[in-house]
């Protein structure tokens, strides 16, 4: 099943100072589909994601080259904020803000100029029911975020991403810190999630990768050695370091 | 495993002992000043002028002096300091330039407060042609105040979570949204406390009141901000050593009402700050 380009990268290079984390990347992700990232640590996974909607240039000493075509629209020629609220991301540690659940949701309505208070609490309810997460909080809403357990946390960090109504979700290895329970619920969310939006998967647990995208890109040491269906790239690599990664050889 | 236990008693005295000999001096002062002063405090000396070449009454306008200019130094280096701080830290970039800046910042809180007094007289006095007055002392006490305004507030500011700022720039928030929302919250107990740790300090120094702003004996309150005004900490100084036959008893209650109103204050600092961290989650 091959959708229509949302996202055109375009030889990427990334430099951290005089560090090069990506060299030259050149790859298309597909609407609507969940595209897996695999690959060891260092291997400039975060960083790709993180130039998707420019979080990299939060670091003063990040410069890259190349080009990101968003729906066919270069976008450096977007802002900052325009950008992320269409491009949403997932951190890898479940990261709340140490406020009530409502109102970690309604921070991003918020910032984007939502003020009527009963459409900011139809916004909130939807993220969390989109995030599963509704069922679990809606007589607490008033909760400190911090105390729902991490997993929890995870979700209501997807629900303050679809608050804010992106078209395509980063995640950067969301499940790292959860138990499988926490995981399989997380990917259950991103499953029901693919109907309306374009989710790129960053993720050490190759297996993760396998149950949950349609196609994968290997990465290493800032190269993209492969990228297919997800199938193919797990039983016939055509590359050997993507055989060696996906069977455990090393890695 | 007994020189072992041996070590241990002894890194115990050595640390207690250190403790008791900061904590012993202030103790005795602060005891001494009580035990001398204390019976010279009455609602008159709280609230009358001096008399008879300040060997009588009160001290009201020295208090009401060390208040207004506590408010105008407050007025003028709080929004100075803590937006430039803001600056520093959440929108200057890291270079040379701005740790050349940070790194003076730190110093000039090192400077010594005579230093300020001569500068402020040769800015605010001389130069900008302010006079003596309320004006040219609180200025004078704000430039002072600012590197340690400054520093306290980039140190609150730094300590709230990197996390807290991603996630508001991820959901597509602008800067000023992310400082507003997602840092000042947080860093305010800190920047609370520093400042008035720093407005305290303020309000006992005499060197740079000295030229500016003190009056030597002005028993009336001031009726603009071009005025003189006595002022606590300098009026201390004028009787202590420049009034013969002074009685002892009211210097001691003198020192005794500064102490009382910088404790005031830092106690209010204190509260504000176990309010706020009530609140802290994280």
């Amino acid at each position: 099943m091959v959708g229509e380009a949302i996202i055109k990268v375009v030889n990427l290079n990334s430099y951290f100072g005089p560090l090069q984390a990506l060299k030259n990347i050149n790859l298309e992700i597909h609407r609507n589909e969940i595209l897996g990232i695999i690959g060891p640590a260092n291997s400039g996974k975060t960083t790709f994601l993180r130039a998707l909607n420019r979080l990299n240039n939060l670091n003063d000493t990040y410069s890259q080259s190349g080009e990101i075509f968003l729906e066919g629209q270069d976008i450096s020629g977007i802002s900052d904020n325009a950008l992320r609220k269409r491009i949403g991301i997932i951190f890898a540690l479940p990261q709340v803000l140490p406020v009530s659940i409502y109102n970690n949701v309604a921070y991003g309505p918020k910032v984007h100029g939502v003020t009527d208070k009963k459409t900011v609490s139809e916004i909130v309810e939807n993220a969390l029911k989109k995030a599963y997460l509704w069922d679990e909080v809606k007589d607490r809403l008033d909760l400190p975020a911090p105390r729902l357990s991490g997993g929890q946390q995870q979700r209501l960090c997807i629900a303050r991403t679809l608050a804010i109504e992106p078209e395509i979700i980063l995640y950067d290895e969301p499940c790292s810190g959860l138990d499988p329970i926490s995981t399989a619920k997380i990917e259950d969310a991103m499953e029901q999630l693919k109907e309306n939006y374009t989710q790129i998967l960053v993720t050490n647990n190759t297996k993760q990768a396998a149950r949950v995208s349609e196609r994968c890109g290997f990465f290493l040491m800032g190269e993209l050695v492969e990228i297919s269906e997800t199938t193919a790239l797990f039983t016939h690599p055509k590359d050997q370091r993507t055989d060696d990664y996906v069977t455990g050889r090393f890695g | 495993m007994s020189t072992a236990r041996g070590r241990e008693k002894a890194a115990f005295i050595i640390l207690g002992f250190a403790t008791l000999l900061v904590v012993l001096p202030i103790i005795l002062t602060i005891v001494y000043i009580i035990k001398n002063g204390f019976s010279a405090i009455s609602w008159e000396f709280i609230t009358q002028s001096p008399r008879n070449g300040m060997r009588e009454g009160g001290i009201f306008p020295a208090i009401v002096g060390t208040i207004i200019l506590i408010i105008g130094t407050m007025v003028f280096s709080l929004p100075l300091g803590i937006l430039s701080a803001i600056y520093l830290v959440e929108y200057a970039r890291d270079n040379a330039f701005t740790r050349l800046i940070k790194l003076s910042v730190v110093n000039l809180s090192g400077i010594p407060s005579i230093v300020y007094g001569l500068f402020g007289f040769t800015l605010f006095v001389l130069f900008l042609k302010l006079g003596t007055s309320i004006l040219a002392g609180a200025l004078t006490l704000s430039i002072m105040s600012l590197p340690v305004i400054i520093t306290a507030t980039k140190e609150a500011l730094e300590a709230v979570p990197y996390s807290f700022r991603e996630i508001s720039f991820s959901l597509g928030a602008t800067k000023w949204q992310t400082v507003r929302y997602c840092v000042l919250p947080y860093a305010i107990p800190g920047i609370l406390t520093g400042t008035v740790l720093s407005l305290s300090r303020a309000a006992g120094e005499t060197a740079p009141i000295l030229f500016t702003v003190a009056a030597f004996y002005l028993p009336r309150l001031p009726r603009s901000v071009f005025d003189q005004v006595m002022a606590l900490p300098y009026h201390l100084y004028v009787i202590s050593t420049q009034v013969p036959n002074m009685p002892a008893g009211i210097s001691f209650a003198t020192a005794f009402v500064l102490i009382a109103l910088v404790f005031l204050m830092n106690l209010v600092s204190i509260l504000l700050r176990a309010h706020y961290r009530k609140k802290k989650q994280w």
